[in-house]
């Protein structure tokens, strides 16, 4: 292999200007893959942490109430005219037992029960209507880190406290310490103490929503002991579907995950995984392409120092080497300065970029390009060589 | 005097063009010859006459259509891509009209080569000899001279040494001095019979000089693909 490799370097270094020309090709090509690549996942990453930063992975309720028709006998025509039921707020049936299942579920990391119903909250003349969450907060924030969202005040929930999203604070003019009424309907009110004030960034969710504990929510929506709701955390983000449909059966509840609830989220963050493999398969593929001409060039300038290689005693298998190690070696070269380059951009876009995100830098996507480019190179090479191997070394002197 | 062994044997060799087809055309019909180590012989022949078809055979550089050839012992004609290589690598040194150095390798580089592809990195040893080569026919200063800092004459000198270089039984020369002039011509033909000599190697020489065949052991001439005289020249021939 030895001499191989060194006839293979001797002629890249011969031809300066081609193989120059082809790794500058090849840097480029990889560069563009790498950046656009980091740049994607990047991206992709900041916009489901963002979703996720205030949506449970996945979602588990009561089974919606249906009509159950009578069945008709043989031969009975049935018009039906169906009203649909009402979806009161309903407890999940044994949820201690459903919560300790899931809590022993593999590939899930938190399980948080809770209590969500609708409510009116009214400070002096104002009322806002607001979402009443009754939470379990070591389990929730296992789920949704609230904590880090905290703008005032502490993370504090029971004994009549309360923690209010920014934006209800403002339109209640409520500040820390300060009461506020929770009305949920049937005569059933309370009067609440703010202990903190939350931004999540949603506006929805800081108009609205207002954090108790389970005891208040459930005395306040009339479901002693019950919860509405259970949110799960999952191990791998784009399972969770399948643990959903896992969570389905094994519990006979009704498990939404976030790739369905954000099912247009899903869709484009697919496509763009889609664009950016096709940007990558087509640059790739045009790097190939360039490393074969230029080794198709080579082989033909060569043709009769082929041919005395041959007459010397150099075999077929070993000229084939010669070959495709400079495909290699143009793959690798090209692929690492390429690297550096892709990395180069990603750190220009950090610094100096619209700032909307920071592009994390995969640790395994430099050895992968590489790894791949160098493949890649001695696939490229393959045709160039082959036909170095079986030229007639008769004519191949002859020229 | 070296010893006088076979080397080459061909029998009833032939070589056809286009087999099967309605441009058949054979260019061997049927050589028959013998080359035994410290040969030193000119193939001569008009041109056509098949001499670059022999030399390619002889160099297993091609396969004969029918007959057998015979390299230092062993038979050829079936002997698959791989196995006629090493067997060309080891035994078989070529020199050819143009010296054909490889451009990215230094002139002591080239001169290894042969040993190089069969061996891998070079020894001690075999640097040596290569070294010893080179100032053989002139050029130890210019060893580490790419062929393009090298002159016509002297990069045919390389060539000699790099075919001497796996102490071949067998060096063939393809008009070795046709494009050379007169003075240095007679340099290179002196330094392959000082290594036919020297080393014992059978020594075939095709060319058109007749100064040139004159000058060697053996004439054999070949006309329209038929060896038509094999004559020994001089008192050396007594010794057969």
């Amino acid at each position: 292999m030895w001499i191989e490799a060194s006839i293979a370097l001797r002629f890249l270094r011969q031809g300066r200007t081609q193989s120059l020309l082809i790794l500058v090709g090849i840097s480029v090509g990889v560069a563009v893959i790498v950046f656009v690549t980091a740049l994607i996942s990047g991206l992709q990453a900041n916009v489901i942490d963002r979703t996720l930063g205030t949506q449970a992975h996945i979602r588990v309720e009561a089974p919606r109430e249906v009509n159950r028709l009578a069945r008709a006998g043989d031969g009975v025509l049935q018009l039906v005219l169906e009203d649909p039921r009402p979806q009161s707020l309903r407890p999940i049936d044994n949820w201690l037992e459903v919560r300790d299942v899931l809590d022993r579920l593999p590939g899930i990391t938190a399980v948080s029960p809770l209590v969500s119903g609708p409510a009116f909250g009214r400070r002096g003349d104002a009322v806002e209507s607001v979402a009443l969450v009754g939470i379990d907060p070591p389990r929730y924030l296992r789920v949704i880190p609230l904590d880090a969202h905290m703008v005032e005040g502490q993370l504090r929930v029971g004994s009549g406290n309360v923690l209010v999203g920014r934006i209800l604070a403002d339109d209640l003019g409520l500040r820390l310490g300060g009461k506020l009424r929770l009305e949920a309907g049937d005569g059933r009110d309370a009067i609440v103490t703010i202990a903190g004030i939350f931004e999540l960034g949603v506006r929805d969710l800081d108009s609205r929503y207002v954090y108790t504990d389970l005891k208040q929510a459930q005395s306040l929506l009339a479901l002693p002991g019950g919860v509405t709701v259970i949110d799960l955390t999952v191990e791998k983000l784009f399972e969770a579907d399948q643990l959903a449909a896992r969570v389905r059966g094994l519990t006979g509840l009704q498990a939404e995950s976030w790739m369905e609830s954000n099912a247009q989220l899903m869709n484009a963050l697919s496509s763009q995984s889609l664009s950016t493999r096709m940007i990558s398969f087509f640059v790739a593929m045009s790097v190939a392409l360039g490393i074969a001409s230029v080794l198709a060039v080579s082989v033909a300038q060569r043709t009769r120092e082929i041919g005395i290689l041959r007459a010397m005693g150099t075999r077929r298998r070993q000229l084939l080497r010669v070959f495709l190690v400079q495909g290699a070696v143009l793959g690798l070269i090209g692929s690492a300065i390429g690297a550096l380059a892709g990395l180069g951009l990603v750190w220009v876009f950090n610094r100096f970029g619209p700032g909307l995100f920071v592009i994390p830098l995969p640790p395994a996507l430099i050895p992968a390009a590489m790894a791949i480019a160098t493949i890649a190179g001695m696939g490229a090479a393959l045709a160039p060589a082959w036909r170095a191997s079986r030229l007639d070394p008769v004519e191949a002197i002859r020229g | 005097m070296a010893d006088r062994r076979e080397v080459l044997r061909l029998e009833g060799l032939r070589k056809s063009y286009n087999v099967g087809q309605p441009t058949e055309v054979e260019v061997l019909h049927g050589i028959d010859l013998r080359l035994d180590s410290a040969d030193f012989a000119a193939l001569v022949g008009p041109s056509g006459s098949g001499k670059s078809t022999l030399l390619n055979l002889i160099g297993l550089l091609d396969t004969p259509t029918a007959g057998e050839l015979y390299l230092q012992g062993e038979a050829t004609a079936h002997m698959d891509d791989e196995a006629r290589t090493a067997l060309r690598g080891r035994h078989i040194g070529f020199v050819f009209q143009f010296h054909h150095l490889i451009g990215a390798f230094t002139a002591l580089e080239n001169v290894l080569m042969p040993w190089m592809v069969a061996n891998g990195r070079p020894t001690p040893e075999i640097l040596e000899r290569a070294r010893g080569l080179l100032s053989d026919v002139g050029l130890a200063r210019f060893a580490d001279r790419r062929p393009d800092q090298l002159s016509g004459g002297q990069q045919q000198r390389v060539a000699i040494a790099r075919a001497l270089v796996t102490r071949p039984a067998l060096l063939l020369a393809d008009e070795p001095t046709g494009n050379l002039d007169t003075k240095t011509a007679a340099e290179v033909f002196d330094l392959l019979r000082r290594f036919n000599a020297d080393y014992g190697c059978a020594v075939l020489v095709v060319t058109h000089d007749p100064r040139l065949s004159e000058t060697c052991d053996r004439t054999i001439t070949l006309v329209d693909g038929n060896i038509v005289s094999d004559e020994r020249n001089r008192a050396t021939a007594a010794d057969a």
